[in-house]
């Protein structure tokens, strides 16, 4: 801003008055100096916290993963990659990562879409604001089991709701080709409120003279919808996406529960973090599990880290 | 505004030169209302199911209203499940989980946004190397560890872990560094300390996002599934989430009961929800929005 500045009369005042402001802010650092000593103690609580429940595991996730550790939390051996070998041609790691994955491609296009429709359906509509947001919104507020014990129950057959109302037969629940869709419909109405209120509160802070300016020009809704505000809502759905991704790959309450804590019809329904639960609590192989753990935790930081890359690339685009 | 406009006439008029109902606006609603029939059917079943005695909620075919009202569901959780025991223990770990995560988490992002101290840049990324970090991902090595400090099965293992959200941090973080650095340097100049001005000046301009935070945790923490369901076996210990889908859902599921008490796991958010609608969306958005 001030590389060039314009005129030489003006320097001399705003020198001084520059050298007179830098001995009282001299002054202040002085003062201060001593308390900015003091920050670590903010931090510290949280550190203290996220030490024990974070950075430990993690460590001893790595740790473990290299040993043959059980429940007891006593006696592991050492037995280098053993457990990583394993994993890698252990067919059910590849099968319930499948199914994970699987999930994550049904729900975050549908959730995307969903989501935005809903947003601007609820943005356009004058009157009742308050209802729109309450009906679309309401579910997310359940636990995830509830959720899922109500679409069990809405899936049923014979007495489930939904083959009732549709007037059709069909095996949600045990046929290997549905129990999965199942799952990703209980999720689409559970979590569709929460992206909802994302491309809502998005929708609102795109300022209306943008709007108007176009109107002026001539632009109908729809040149006004592709031109304004789908480029202004990218930023939000790069968010949705991401978080829509990372938390679809860990599913697990929904699946377990719609299937009564079971892998489903020909385990189809068993996702990667079920099946890491199962070696660490069913079969008590706690090294095996953080094994496999770890690579998961690879996947969701690659996941994570391809998102920041993205945004950075773009931001750099855009300078 | 406009209602000078307006002749002074019938209240009718009033309204209509407020909000015309335009044909596009007409097939929005009607499009609207659709769509919340949609969304809040699952619920009603629920709630209609849970007024229905347990024979005539498996009748088939079904249908949407009871034939007999009946609140026998809904007596039976009472009298004979701990359903009492794992609301209040739900309230219990919530309100721990979401007072202790505003307090440390408020520190620490005002210790990270404004206050400078060795190695403060490494932890920051440690901490946002946290974010990627869930009993999802490391269940497994979370209940080892919690094991070995002997807090399984104990409301401390429920709450603690809860407790280290790096989301939050680099939300308050974020806020923290946009407020003005003037408002912070005027009370050091009159003496105050950090501690002063931390709680005298940060603290009170900072309600909205706190709340939002606050709001959030809470949310999270009583729907809380997978950790108390991993940390905990004992049913008097149980949360909502955590016993509705584990011993109501053991014994021959009783339909009509499932339903009554998944409605009282939800319905309190959602009561709550509806009067402090504005503060919650703010919230969510707030938070989520906080991910850019």
């Amino acid at each position: 801003m001030t590389t060039t500045t314009p005129g030489a009369a003006l320097t001399p005042a705003s020198k001084s008055l520059r050298t007179l402001s830098a001995g009282d802010t001299d002054s202040l650092r002085a003062r201060t100096g001593r308390r900015l000593q003091h920050g670590g103690w903010f931090v510290a609580p949280f550190l203290v916290l996220f030490a024990l429940f974070v950075l430990w595991p993690v460590l001893r996730g790595v740790y473990l993963s290299f040993t043959d550790a059980n429940i007891s939390g006593t006696g592991e051996h050492f037995i280098g990659i053993d457990n990583y070998r394993e994993a890698l041609n252990d067919p059910v790691v590849w099968e319930s990562l499948g199914h994970s994955a699987y999930f994550t491609l049904l729900v975050v296009p549908c959730i995307t879409v969903l989501a935005f429709l809903m947003a601007m359906l609820a943005h356009h509509i004058e009157r009742a604001k308050w209802l729109w947001r309450l009906c679309f919104f309401a579910p997310f507020l359940l636990p995830s089991t509830v959720a899922a014990n109500l679409w069990q129950w809405l899936f049923n057959p014979g007495t489930g709701m939904i083959n009732y109302v549709f007037g059709i037969d069909t095996a949600w629940l045990t046929d290997k080709s549905y129990a999965m869709l199942a799952i990703v419909i209980c999720t689409l109405w559970w979590t569709v409120g929460f992206s909802f209120l994302l491309y809502l509160a998005a929708l609102q802070s795109i300022p209306d003279h943008l709007y108007e300016a176009a109107r002026l020009d001539g632009a109908n809704a729809w040149h006004r919808m592709v031109h304004i505000t789908l480029p202004m809502l990218r930023n939000i759905t790069g968010l949705v996406i991401a978080l829509q991704i990372l938390a679809s790959l860990q599913v697990f309450d929904q699946a377990v529960v719609m299937q009564d804590f079971g892998t489903g019809p020909e385990n189809s329904t068993r996702t990667f973090v079920q099946y890491t639960l199962e070696e660490g609590f069913t079969t008590y192989r706690v090294g095996y599990a953080s094994a496999i753990s770890i690579i998961f935790f690879v996947i969701i930081a690659a996941v994570a880290l391809a998102r920041m890359w993205l945004l950075r690339n773009r931001e750099e685009g855009a300078r | 505004m406009t209602a000078t406009q307006a002749p002074a006439g019938t209240g009718r008029v009033k309204a209509s030169t407020r909000r015309p109902w335009t044909p596009s606006q007409i097939v929005l609603t009607l499009l609207g209302v659709a769509v919340s029939a949609v969304w809040v059917a699952p619920l009603a079943w629920a709630l209609f199911t849970s007024l229905k005695s347990e024979t005539e909620a498996v009748e088939v075919p079904p249908h949407w209203l009871p034939e007999v009202w009946t609140a026998q569901a809904w007596k039976a959780i009472f009298d004979t499940g701990n359903i009492t025991d794992w609301f209040v223990n739900s309230l219990v770990v919530s309100v721990c989980v979401t007072t202790i995560v505003l307090v440390v988490s408020a520190l620490a992002g005002y210790g990270f946004a404004r206050t400078e101290f060795r190695g403060k840049g490494a932890l920051m990324g440690l901490v946002m190397a946290g974010l990627m970090v869930s009993p999802a991902v490391l269940g497994v090595p979370l209940f080892t560890t919690v094991q070995q400090m002997g807090m399984v099965d104990t409301y401390w293992g429920m709450i603690l872990p809860q407790c280290a959200p790096a989301a939050m941090v680099y939300i308050l973080y974020k806020f923290f560094q946009g407020i003005p650095r003037e408002l912070e340097e005027a009370a050091f100049i009159d003496g105050a300390g950090r501690w002063r001005v931390f709680f005298t000046i940060i603290v009170p301009l900072s309600r909205p996002s706190l709340s939002a935070v606050g709001i959030f945790t809470f949310i999270a923490s009583w729907n809380n599934f997978l950790w108390p369901y991993m940390v905990t076996n004992n049913p008097d210990l149980m949360t909502m989430p955590n016993g509705i889908a584990t011993v109501m859902n053991s014994y021959g599921i009783q339909w009509a009961q499932l339903m009554a008490g998944g409605l009282m796991a939800g319905l309190p958010l959602i009561i709550v929800f509806v009067f402090f609608q504005r503060q919650i969306v703010a919230g969510v958005a707030h938070t989520g929005l906080a991910g850019q």
